[in-house]
């Protein structure tokens, strides 16, 4: 594979100095992306020096090179995993035919779609973070966000380049939107919701990329099994970046829990409001972020029954999760999958065509993979000898997209009137006493080595540097 | 396979259930698939795993990169590791013994990378005047002279428990390391101090072998924690500073002896080449060649403390020459030291097509690390007697830089016992 030529304009092994038409096209692009990152990037951080990974290519010895770098400069660029000339499309109607180099004409609308979606959501959780940086819990902290944020960047340009590369003017256009919509715009918002929600504090962005990124880890794995080549092969690398950003997630709430169960053991309490008192954020509050995120998260991947789903799938698009690793026929025709609807006030399961419920198989995998990482948080907590758990909440619960959108559930799957619903919801979901709560904790710590009193310290620092390390320099 | 170190042993790679967050970085990228899942844990498999690294620096969470010696045939199975939910402790030598593996191959450092002595446009560089004749104040009271000519013993027998050759056979030099175990006799030694070995037999006049001195590697209690036993670290002497050819008495007959073979010691010896033991102490070690010797047991020494969690350490920064890549046995082990524990920095002097780099050159691109470092740290110096001045040369370049008056600060580093030399 080829390594990143530097002296061009915008780094790539995607050959791009010979095609002059593309070229040209990204090079109007980016000045208009640096802008909006001028805009919309990460709060006052113009200056700052920053202990990032940067990849110079996609394999395993280059694309993980750290050094300090200003952000703006960052070498945002395109990178294709290596492609294999022979690749067959391995699912759908076209299984067995050649992988597709260049859109089919018939699939073009689809696919442009999915391509908008996918870029959409990488600018957009960017503009959700922006002003986190203001109240880092520490150093290490602050340098994990903004590699989030630049690595979504670099993710905002993967897709521009496929669209520009393979869209002609309607994806000219489109890599323009992308730049011009904001995350809870009233006029031009992101297209989905849980993008236009805040990310108001730490707890609520370290629940985000554990969740939400996660739901990313599975559209992206999805996009990889395409009989699209190029989506396959770009989404591909993505994912390897994709990994840093769920370990940010599942790593700080790991270590939210850590200090808040080292002071419940200190001062030998679980009452919540002593261990508020304390400076610290106790369980049930923690339980319902998580109740939140996860809700929110799950009805990303779509209505239950979509035909949009078959279709995606039906015509190569866009596979299932692990899709080369399963054992069936890979047509899927002929065969069901369970999903959940409510009858007669009672969750009731229901066998439809499994071609049109891929969206549920996609979530139904996605929350498997989710339940072990909230298990390996119960651990921390069976470890400091306490005997609550967390949950995550029934698949109904607290959901707005598909059949079960406005049914009231409990956590726990149990349907609930309308008056149980109000009354217990605030054991259910973040109350604003909460996020009152737990914004009062946020002031910014940033001295190397030092760590807000709710948060306790990683246990090792980021490419074997010290915890104490000076991973950003404010200059 | 993992890569098999002695026979029947392997390095093998494991992932730490505790830290890795099941992102599937690893399985993904191995390209000889040799990581698997189940819903629980990532998983290797020994006899897949070919040791290429490709999946360390993708791993987002440093979960990947661990290893244990085991017997080959004891190698962990994906489904025992996929019940894991942490990382098995490694096994012990009696675990190993057990299963008939003795000769473990522990660390220990061959060949120097000395620089050239600048042509003195200086006056005459005396190593008497920088260093250091007093230990750190912190340091613990060193035994010195228990055995030896004016001692009410002679010497003591030592039993050889360990030999093991760990540069590779072929090389120009062949470097070893002896475990020596004094039973039940008293032999108390400190990190950086030293023992002679009486070689057996009489010289050409047909006087008795005079004794040589070698440093000890190992830790204040025992190559073995808890054991009357010390390690060193013997480079066979087939020539001499100059070149020509002459076989080293000592270091030849150490090199070729049994496990069960006894040798007669004096010792111990040194008072001022000691350590700092207070908390936060931080320590400076650079070092040529089997000068390594004693940063190994200052490293493992602080490393255990380290590992007891009752200790709060300083810096440790270590410069470490030799020819080449080749010639370092330590190179594996010490890189896997973590970073916030110890600060590395090898020099190569002959790797083909590279720049000749020794030690001193990469502590003046670390000055600005050392610089503030020159105030308080322990500077310890062990090699060839060449690298002597160039080090001090490359000390007072840099004190230079930090702002520091040179005459003043060699003097407090003497004076406070913060800069010793050891030089052969």
């Amino acid at each position: 594979m080829s390594a990143i030529n530097y002296s061009e304009k915008i780094p790539n092994n995607v050959n791009l100095a010979e095609d002059r038409t593309l070229q040209r096209a990204l090079e109007q692009w980016q000045p208009n992306f640096i802008s909006w990152w001028d805009d919309m990037g990460p709060d006052g951080s113009t200056d700052y020096d920053v202990y990032l990974r940067t990849a110079v290519s996609v394999d395993p010895q280059g694309w993980a090179s750290f050094g300090h770098v200003k952000m703006r400069d960052y070498r945002w660029g395109i990178f294709l995993n290596p492609g294999d000339a022979n690749r067959e499309i391995h699912f759908g109607d076209h299984k067995g035919e050649k992988a597709w180099t260049d859109v089919p004409g018939e699939h073009r609308a689809n696919l442009r779609r999915i391509i908008v979606t996918q870029g959409d959501t990488e600018p957009a959780s960017v503009e959700q973070q922006r002003h986190l940086g203001l109240t880092a819990p520490s150093m290490y902290d602050l340098r994990n966000l903004f590699q989030i944020n630049v690595e979504e960047g670099r993710h905002l340009w993967a897709m521009v380049y496929l669209l520009h590369k393979h869209f002609g003017r309607d994806g000219r256009e489109e890599a323009e939107a992308l730049l011009d919509r904001r995350s809870g715009d009233e006029n031009n918002p992101r297209i989905l919701g849980a993008f236009n929600e805040a990310t108001p504090d730490w707890l609520s962005f370290f629940m985000f990329t554990y969740f939400t990124d996660r739901d990313g880890k599975f559209q992206l794995c999805a996009l990889a099994e395409s009989a699209f080549d190029p989506l396959a092969r770009t989404t591909k690398f993505m994912l390897t970046e994709e990994a840093h950003h769920m370990f940010v997630g599942e790593s700080g709430v790991s270590r939210v829990i850590q200090r808040t169960c080292a002071a419940m053991n200190e001062l030998k309490t679980d009452d919540v409001g002593k261990l508020r008192a304390a400076g610290v954020i106790d369980l049930p509050t923690i339980q319902r972020y998580l109740n939140f995120h996860y809700s929110v998260t799950i009805d990303l991947f779509g209505a239950d029954q979509s035909s949009n789903a078959a279709t995606f799938y039906s015509s190569g698009l866009k596979g299932r999760f692990e899709e080369g690793k399963r054992t069936d026929d890979h047509v899927l025709k002929g065969q069901t999958y369970k999903v959940l609807e409510v009858q007669n006030g009672q969750l009731v399961e229901k066998e439809v065509p499994m071609l049109n419920a891929l969206n549920e198989v996609l979530r139904d995998d996605y929350i498997k993979d989710s339940v072990a990482g909230v298990e390996r948080w119960n651990k921390v907590i069976e470890k400091a000898g306490i005997p609550l758990r967390l949950k995550v909440p029934h698949k109904a619960f607290h959901r707005n997209i598909g059949a079960l959108a406005g049914v009231k559930v409990s956590p726990e799957g149990r349907p609930v009137s309308e008056a149980e619903w109000k009354e217990k919801v605030a054991q259910w979901l973040p109350t604003d006493d909460d996020r009152a709560f737990v914004a009062s904790l946020m002031g910014r710590v940033v001295e190397p080595g030092k760590f807000a009193n709710w948060i306790a310290p990683p246990v090792m620092g980021i490419n074997r540097q010290p915890v104490d390390f000076e991973y950003v320099r404010f200059n | 396979m993992n890569a098999v170190v002695e026979s029947g042993v392997i390095r093998q790679h494991l992932i730490d259930p505790e830290i890795c967050i099941r992102c599937n970085t690893c399985e993904a990228t191995c390209p000889v698939g040799a990581i698997t899942h189940d819903d629980r844990n990532y998983v290797v498999r020994a006899e897949v795993c070919n040791s290429c690294m490709a999946c360390i620096s993708p791993c987002p969470t440093g979960s990947i990169d661990n290893w244990r010696t085991v017997p080959v045939v004891r190698a962990y199975s994906i489904e025992e590791q996929l019940g894991w939910d942490e990382l098995p402790a490694e096994l012990s030598a009696d675990e190993l013994a057990a299963e008939g593996v003795t000769d473990l191959a522990p660390e220990a450092p061959p060949a120097p990378a000395t620089a050239p002595v600048e042509a003195g446009t200086e006056p005459a560089f005396s190593s008497a005047q920088v260093g250091a004749t007093l230990p750190p104040w912190s340091a613990a009271h060193a035994y010195t002279n228990l055995y030896g000519p004016k001692a009410a013993e002679k010497s003591l027998t030592a039993t050889v428990v360990g030999n093991v050759r760990v540069t590779e056979v072929g090389k120009d030099y062949d470097t070893h390391h002896i475990v020596l175990d004094f039973g039940a006799m008293p032999f108390p030694v400190l990190e950086g101090q030293s023992i002679g070995v009486l070689p057996p037999g009489t010289d050409d006049k047909g006087r008795p072998h005079h004794a040589r001195q070698y440093s000890i590697a190992s830790p204040r209690n025992g190559e073995r924690p808890g054991y009357n036993n010390v390690s060193l670290t013997i480079k066979r002497v087939l020539e001499d500073h100059q070149g020509r050819p002459v076989r080293g008495v000592a270091s030849n007959y150490m090199c070729d002896l049994q496990v069960g073979d006894k040798v007669q010691v004096i010792g111990p010896f040194g008072t001022s080449f000691l350590m700092p033991n207070h908390p936060r102490s931080s320590i400076v070690m650079i070092c040529t060649g089997t000068g390594s010797a004693p940063m190994r047991a200052m490293t493992e020494w602080r490393r255990r403390l380290r590992q007891s969690g009752k200790f709060e350490g300083g810096k440790l920064m270590l410069f470490f020459g030799a020819r080449t890549k080749e010639e370092l046995p330590y190179f594996g082990p010490l890189t896997n030291l973590p970073k916030d524990f110890i600060d590395i920095n090898l020099a190569f002097s002959r790797t083909p097509d590279a720049p000749k780099r020794y030690v001193q050159d990469l502590m003046r691109e670390r000055a600005a690390d050392l610089g503030p470092l020159l105030k308080e740290a322990y500077f310890y110096v062990c090699g060839l007697k060449a690298m002597e001045e160039g080090v001090v040369l490359a000390l007072r370049d840099i004190a230079q830089q930090a702002g520091l008056h040179w005459d003043d600060t060699a003097a407090a580093l003497k004076r406070e016992g913060r800069l010793h030399l050891e030089t052969y």
